[in-house]
């Protein structure tokens, strides 16, 4: 055991190509995701905060309800949507790190997009009344409430980005763990915890861990810096 | 300057406008003008229906019957650009002071360059140099209040309506305002102000809405309402009475 964690931060010291390439592919398809996901789930979530329209109560249970979604059912369905039978099949994008992006995409959309909407309905509701009485009109308020909730928002994107990274079954189930191709830190240290090869799967679980504890560290400090420079 | 432009707003008129919600009536009917360069001041017991009429007036809520009208065919934009209301609890940005300012010029479609000029007068005028670059939000009750008049002040409005901007106030904080209500008014701007305060009535109102339970019960010019108040409510209101 001692021997696996030597070799392991061996491995991290010695920028062991076969790890860089894995941990770089990691964050490219969360880092996409989450750029991708959050582009789309923000002006959303702002749009559900602010509009009423028929539907809106049960698109937000929906939002909730999908925020826990078991990654590998995500997997699934993107799987069946992109397999050679499914309706995108054509585009031959299964086991391409694209559909892992599309994966993670549909894994953490609800999340960035409910929370969001929390967020911005709140601060609408403490807002409306001033932003009226100037003249601004819904649409015209986006702009200003995306700002002034940038804080929470960066927290909600944070906690978008922890839950890609560190998911395991989506990614496996439409990358297909190829190595050079759509191995990321995740599929890779399934794999190679089966097949022995502990220093790599310790290596790129240590990276992971820090990665991920990283992540809530900044997200925790946004938040109090926030709550005490901005009230 | 707005008041600048020949075409004026005022006076406002208010036919037969009342608010029912949920089967209950909130206003009952009422008639009322507010002319040009007046300083009227609101007052009745909590829940009269004070903050709902200035709502009303101001835009914010749409009465369920009346009209109100405001003079010389403006279009919406303009009259809503016109316009400030100062609320009772301050609603202020997540941002400086200053760009809290700054913000309400853009919402107006100030000019970029015209936006700077008109904060920092703003700012100056309320006496908040030193605090303009803080966090709004971390600012004493009375400082986010005089931010508010400022933020007011900045955008030059015809009519101002100011819901008991001196509640929870100092006494030295409470002087502030009331000068920079005169300040106001010696610039044109047509005031409407609520309060819970007797003597602060007294010295800043021309005349006095007297609301009770939704009703509009009197309208005096003030040395009238508390010399002579016509109504009997009005006279146990001034006493300090309770009045339902
Ligand atoms: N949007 C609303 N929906 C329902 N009821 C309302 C609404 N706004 C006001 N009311 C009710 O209308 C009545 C008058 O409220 P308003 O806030 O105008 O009182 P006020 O005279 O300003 O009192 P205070 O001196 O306490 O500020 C209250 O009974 C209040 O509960
Ligand atoms: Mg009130």
């Amino acid at each position: 055991m001692d021997n696996a964690f030597q070799a392991a931060f061996r491995l991290i010291a010695e920028r062991d190509p076969v790890l860089v390439e894995i941990v770089t592919l990691s964050l490219q398809v969360s880092l996409t995701a989450v750029l991708i996901a959050s582009a789309i789930a923000l002006p959303l979530g702002a749009a559900i905060a602010l509009w009423q329209f028929p539907g809106r109560g049960l698109l937000i249970v929906i939002l909730n309800a999908f925020m826990g979604l078991p990654p590998v059912v995500a997997g699934l369905m993107v799987y069946l949507m992109l397999s050679r039978a499914g309706p995108l099949g054509e585009l031959g994008l299964l086991f391409t790190p694209t559909a892992m992006v599309i994966a993670q995409v549909v894994l953490i959309l609800p999340i960035v997009a409910a929370l969001s909407r929390q967020v911005i309905e709140e601060l609408w509701g403490e807002y409306r009344e001033q932003l009226q009485s100037l003249g601004v009109s819904r649409l015209g308020a986006i702009p200003t409430l995306l700002w002034d909730a940038r804080f929470s928002l960066t927290t909600v994107v944070l906690a978008g980005f922890g839950r890609a990274s560190a998911e395991v079954g989506a990614v496996l189930i439409v990358g297909g763990n190829i190595s050079g191709v759509t191995r990321v830190m995740t599929t890779s240290i399934a794999l190679e915890t089966n097949r022995g090869n502990l220093p790599l799967a310790l290596g790129l679980g240590i990276i992971l861990l820090v990665l991920v504890a990283t992540v809530n560290a900044v997200a925790y400090m946004v938040g109090e810096s926030a709550r005490r420079r901005l009230g | 300057m707005n008041r600048a432009e020949p075409l004026s707003l005022l006076p406002l008129e208010l036919e037969g406008v009342a608010f029912r919600h949920r089967g209950q009536t909130l206003l009952h009917p009422l008639d009322l003008r507010l002319e040009r360069n007046g300083k009227t001041l609101i007052m009745g017991p909590n829940g009269a229906g004070k903050s709902l009429l200035m709502r009303i007036c101001h835009g914010l809520l749409a009465p369920t019957a009346g009209t109100v009208r405001w003079c010389g065919g403006a279009t919406p934009d303009t009259i809503r650009r016109r316009q400030a209301m100062v609320f009772q609890r301050p609603v202020l940005l997540r941002r400086s002071a200053l760009a809290n300012v700054r913000h309400a010029l853009g919402a107006q479609g100030v000019p970029r360059r015209e936006r700077a000029r008109r904060a920092d007068e703003a700012i100056e005028q309320f006496g908040l140099q030193a605090i303009a670059h803080r966090p709004a939000r971390v600012l004493s009750g009375g400082e986010q209040q005089r931010l508010a008049l400022a933020r007011a002040w900045a955008l030059r409005p015809e009519i101002l309506f100011m819901d008991e901007p001196t509640a929870a106030l100092d006494p030295a904080a409470i002087r502030a305002v009331e000068e920079a209500v005169d300040t106001f008014h010696h610039n044109g701007t047509c005031i409407v102000m609520s309060t819970h305060d007797l003597g602060q009535a007294r010295r800043l109102a021309d005349d006095v809405i007297f609301l009770v339970n939704g009703t509009l019960v009197e309208r005096s010019p003030v040395q009238q309402f508390f010399e002579a108040p016509r109504s009997a409510q009005a006279a146990a209101f001034v006493r300090g009475d309770l009045v339902w």
